[in-house]
C-alpha cells in the first residue's frame, strides 16, 4: 500500500535525516519530442488516473489546450513554432509537467513538514492535506510547474503516478503515448535508450540531438530528447541551465536558521526583562515635573 | 541575575502552560508520508475493444468491487491492454478518456424514436425497434429496387437507404454484415471508422 519510511529520501522542512539503508531503483520518464505527434493522449489519461477534470477553456488560435497548467491539469502539450533556420518552419511539441529533479528546489522552499517528499526512486510527491498553501513551491521551482488550486488553496502537480509506480506500474501517460514518445524504466535504462535515439537522430541530420539531464538540478527524473539540444529555450522556454533560485537557498541555508535564532534570543531577552524590570512606568512625580 | 519567589512562580507557570498546551495537539503533528492508495486492488479486470474507431483497441476495463451479490459494480478506470496486438496497452486521447464516454449524461443506452412531426424523443423496445426497421426497409425496398435498368442491364440495386455498422466488429460478424447488406441490395455501406 503505502511506501515505507524507509523508502523516503527528503522530507520539506524537517530536519532529522530520513533512513537510507536501502537502495531502491531510480526511476526515470523520457520524453522524445522527435517522436511525439502532439495528440495529447497522456493529458486524457492523465486526468482519466489521476480523477482530476479541468473546465473546459477557450481556443486561443493555437493547439495549446488547456493553455497552461492549473491544479487540474498536471501535463499540458506545448506547440512551439520556430525558425531554427532560416525559412525551415519546425512545430516543435514538449510535454511539459514537473521534472522530478534529483535536487528539489519546490521540497527546499516549503516551510510545511511533510507537504513535499522525495521518494527514494526519485519522485517529488507532493502531500496536499500537509499543504499550507504559502506558494513558496512555486517560486522554488527553476521550471514553473506548481500550481495553487483555487478551490482548496493547495498545492498540485504531476506524482509521476506515484500509486502505480508503487507497484510496480508505469505512469499512466507512458502507458497510453501511441508513438512511443514517453517511455519508462530505471533511469539507467532511460539513459541508454536516449543514446540510442541520439545515435539515430544524429544520423538523421539533427547534429545537435542531445538528452536534457540539467545538472544544475542535480538531474531530473523526466528527461528529455531534444533534436535541438543546444538550444532548449525553443520548446516553449526550457531553461538552458536550470538552478534553483539564489533567493531560496539563501532563505534556507543561512537566513532562516539565524532568523529564528534572533527571533527566539528576542522573545526570551523580553521575557526575562518583563520578570526583573517590569514595564517601564511613568511616576506621577516626573510627569508633573516635566510639565 | 537575581530572580525573586514571586518571579520563580511565574517562570513556573509559563513553562508549564506552554509544554501543557503542546501536549493537548496545538503542537505541528509528525505527519505521515504516504502515497496515494492503489485504486484497483481488488476491482474486477473486464476485457473489450474500444467503441470509437476501426483500429480497433483492446482495453481493460476495471470496475469497482468482486461482484459480490450485495455489491454494486461500476467501471471506474480504463486502460490499454498491454496483450492486444493491436495498441499493447497504448491508447489515444480518445480512448484514454472512455470512462467519461462510458458515464456520459447523454450516452444512448436503448433505442428512441421521433415519429414524423414530433421534437420528442420517445424510448421504445428492442423488439419494436427491430420489427420497426424491418418494416420500413421493406416498403422502401419494394417502392425503390432497381433490378434492371433502362436499357435492360441487371444491377438489383437498391439506392435509397444506406448501412452504418460497428466499427469493433469481430471479422465474422464484419463478413455476415457485408452478406446481408449486399444480398439486399444495398450500395451504401460503411463501417463508422470515420465518425
Amino acid at each position: 500500500m503505502a511506501l515505507q519510511s524507509l523508502d523516503i529520501l527528503r522530507r520539506s522542512a524537517t530536519t532529522t535525516p530520513s533512513p537510507g539503508v536501502r537502495q531502491t531503483t531510480e526511476v526515470a520518464k523520457l520524453i522524445d519530442v522527435s517522436k511525439c505527434i502532439g495528440c495529447k493522449a497522456c493529458q486524457s489519461a492523465c486526468m482519466e488516473w489521476n480523477d482530476i477534470r479541468d473546465e473546459i477553456g477557450s481556443n486561443a488560435g493555437i493547439y495549446d489546450n488547456p493553455r497552461d497548467l492549473s491544479a487540474d491539469s498536471w501535463t499540458v502539450m506545448r506547440f512551439s513554432e520556430v525558425e531554427v533556420e532560416k525559412d525551415k518552419l519546425e512545430w516543435l511539441i514538449r510535454k511539459d509537467g514537473c521534472m522530478h529533479c534529483a535536487d528539489p528546489g519546490c521540497l527546499k522552499a516549503c516551510p510545511a513538514p511533510g507537504a513535499i517528499i522525495q521518494y527514494s526512486n526519485g519522485i517529488v510527491d507532493f502531500h496536499e492535506e500537509n499543504c499550507i498553501g504559502c506558494g513558496y513551491c512555486i517560486a522554488g521551482c527553476p521550471f514553473n510547474v506548481p500550481r495553487i488550486s483555487k478551490k482548496d488553496n493547495k498545492a498540485y502537480k504531476c506524482t509521476l503516478c506515484s500509486d502505480r509506480v508503487g507497484v510496480g506500474m508505469e505512469p499512466a501517460c507512458i502507458k497510453s503515448c501511441p508513438t512511443g514518445a514517453l517511455v519508462f524504466g530505471t533511469k539507467e535504462d532511460m539513459i541508454q535508450h536516449a543514446e540510442e535515439r541520439i545515435v539515430d537522430l544524429k544520423e538523421r541530420g539533427f547534429s545537435n540531438a542531445g538528452l536534457y539531464d540539467p545538472q544544475g538540478v542535480g538531474g531530473t527524473h523526466v528527461m528529455y530528447v531534444l533534436h535541438h539540444a543546444d538550444q532548449p529555450e525553443l520548446y516553449h522556454g526550457l531553461p538552458k541551465d536550470p538552478s534553483i533560485s539564489p533567493m531560496v537557498t539563501l532563505w534556507k541555508g543561512i537566513t532562516k536558521p539565524l532568523m529564528s535564532l534572533g527571533i527566539g534570543l528576542g522573545v526570551l531577552v523580553g521575557f526575562f526583562h518583563y520578570i526583573k524590570v517590569g514595564p517601564n512606568e511613568v511616576e506621577e512625580e516626573s510627569e508633573s515635573e516635566q510639565q | 541575575m537575581k530572580v525573586t519567589r514571586r518571579q520563580f512562580f511565574k517562570i513556573c507557570t509559563a513553562s508549564l502552560g506552554g509544554s501543557s498546551l503542546a501536549l493537548m495537539g496545538y503542537a505541528p503533528t509528525e505527519a505521515l508520508a504516504e502515497i496515494r492508495n492503489f485504486k484497483l486492488e481488488r476491482t474486477t479486470e473486464t476485457r473489450n475493444t474500444c467503441p470509437y474507431c476501426s483500429v480497433g483497441c483492446g482495453l481493460l476495463m476495471y470496475s469497482m468491487g468482486d461482484k459480490a451479490k450485495n455489491a454494486k459494480s461500476t467501471i471506474i478506470h480504463i486502460e490499454g491492454d498491454p496483450d492486444h496486438p493491436v495498441n499493447r496497452g497504448t491508447l489515444c486521447p480518445k480512448g484514454a478518456g472512455l470512462l467519461d464516454f462510458v458515464h456520459s449524461p447523454s450516452r444512448l443506452k436503448y433505442p428512441e424514436v421521433r415519429e414524423a412531426g414530433t421534437s420528442e424523443w420517445k424510448r421504445i423496445s428492442w423488439d419494436d425497434a427491430f420489427t420497426r426497421i424491418a418494416k420500413l426497409m421493406k416498403a422502401d425496398r419494394d417502392s425503390n429496387f432497381v433490378a434492371k435498368t433502362a436499357d435492360g442491364l441487371t444491377v438489383n440495386r437498391w439506392l435509397s437507404t444506406g448501412f452504418l455498422a460497428a466499427s469493433a466488429s469481430s471479422n465474422e460478424s464484419g463478413y455476415l454484415t457485408q452478406k446481408i447488406v449486399r444480398n439486399l441490395g444495398i450500395l451504401a455501406f460503411d463501417n463508422q471508422a470515420r465518425v
